[in-house]
């Protein structure tokens, strides 16, 4: 139980990150894998949030009198993390252009049809 | 076979992340630095939302490097897009019901408004240039979806969006000429904590990022709707 208690945050961010891999390694359709892509980097910002956390740390805010900085969570990665966001948009909208224009190309999305695609 | 070996990948990949997660305790603090932007954050930004002191303060040229990436991004979008485009065919798309249309009307001033908000008290609340802007985006995909063949200004969205990066570049330009010996160094008085105006230029900087991300995003939109319209 208190293996659970100290690692859930943990298995569960890596748990996404499995499902995003196996998604990408074993779906055909392109705005699956996609999808898939984008579940990965869902699990990995998670996993990086959860490194910071302090235990029952506060958001490092200093909104009202009272806080003081030794409560509050690490700050960096949730900096960090903003920026994977924004990178993850950057690339999501990257990834579905180019699967438009194989679309348009191919008239299908499936990579076994596309064929030079394929693993 | 292929699943087969999918599955055995994918087990690897777990155990040696396992492995290398049992070393990592949960919950204790484990940088330094992020002990000293706590407690010196205030005093050397201004900021009491300390991520923001961090992303526009201490790593505000990283933040930089990052505005360029969703722009290339954007461009990249464009580019890729463009290529296959036949112009003055347009399919006769049908219109949105009257529910989305009405809805549209109300609710677009209002996220116009939430978008500014979030980052104009980006160094108060939670948020930021990035959460505001991808908010005033949420609004123009609003209008995408309820009016189809209506576009955003090209004109507008990319003045708005020179303007916001050569706001961040100029700023940083004279805070290494009159504050300090860095780029970026904040040449502003910090003013009282928790005010509106307070925290040298981090407000102007976040507004910034704010309207490029807006129209960076909103141009990723409008890239992906005229493919389809």
């Amino acid at each position: 139980m208190s293996f659970l208690q100290d690692y859930v945050y943990y298995i569960g961010a890596f748990g996404l990150v499995l499902i995003g891999l196996f998604i990408i390694l074993s779906r055909r359709n392109l705005i699956k894998v996609i999808i898939g892509l984008s579940i990965l980097d869902t699990g990995i910002n998670l996993f990086l949030i959860s490194v910071g956390y302090i235990s029952k740390g506060t958001a490092p805010i200093f909104s009202k009198p009272g806080l003081v900085a030794e409560d509050m969570v690490d700050p960096v990665p949730q900096a960090l993390v903003l920026t994977s966001i924004v990178i993850g948009v950057a690339v999501l909208a990257l990834a579905l252009a180019l699967a438009m224009r194989l679309h348009k190309l191919h008239g299908t999305l499936d990579l076994r049809k596309i064929g030079e695609l394929k693993w | 076979m292929r699943s087969i070996a999918i599955i055995i990948l994918l087990a690897i990949v777990a155990v040696g992340i396992g492995v290398a997660l049992m070393a990592i305790p949960f919950g204790v603090a484990k940088t330094q630095v992020g002990d000293h932007y706590t407690e010196s954050g205030i005093g050397d930004t201004g900021a009491s939302n300390i991520v923001t002191s961090v992303v526009v303060g201490y790593r505000a040229f990283d933040t930089l490097g990052e505005i360029t990436i969703l722009f290339v991004a954007a461009m990249g979008l464009g580019a890729v897009l463009a290529g296959g485009r036949k112009l003055g065919q347009r399919r006769d798309v049908e219109p949105a019901s009257l529910i989305l249309r009405t809805g549209c009307r109300f609710l677009f001033p209002l996220l116009l408004l939430f978008g500014a908000y979030i980052f104009i008290h980006g160094h108060l609340t939670p948020g930021g240039g990035f959460q505001g802007g991808a908010v005033i985006a949420s609004a123009f995909l609003l209008v995408y979806l309820s009016c189809p063949g209506r576009r955003v200004s090209k004109v507008w969205s990319q003045t708005t969006e020179s303007l916001g990066a050569l706001t961040f570049v100029v700023l940083g330009l004279v805070g290494l000429t009159v504050g300090g010996h860095y780029y970026l160094s904040s040449f502003m008085p910090h003013g009282v904590v928790n005010e509106l105006f307070s925290a040298g230029i981090i407000p102007v900087i976040y507004v910034a990022i704010g309207l490029k991300v807006g129209s960076d995003l909103t141009g990723i939109i409008d890239g992906m709707m005229e493919e389809t319209i």
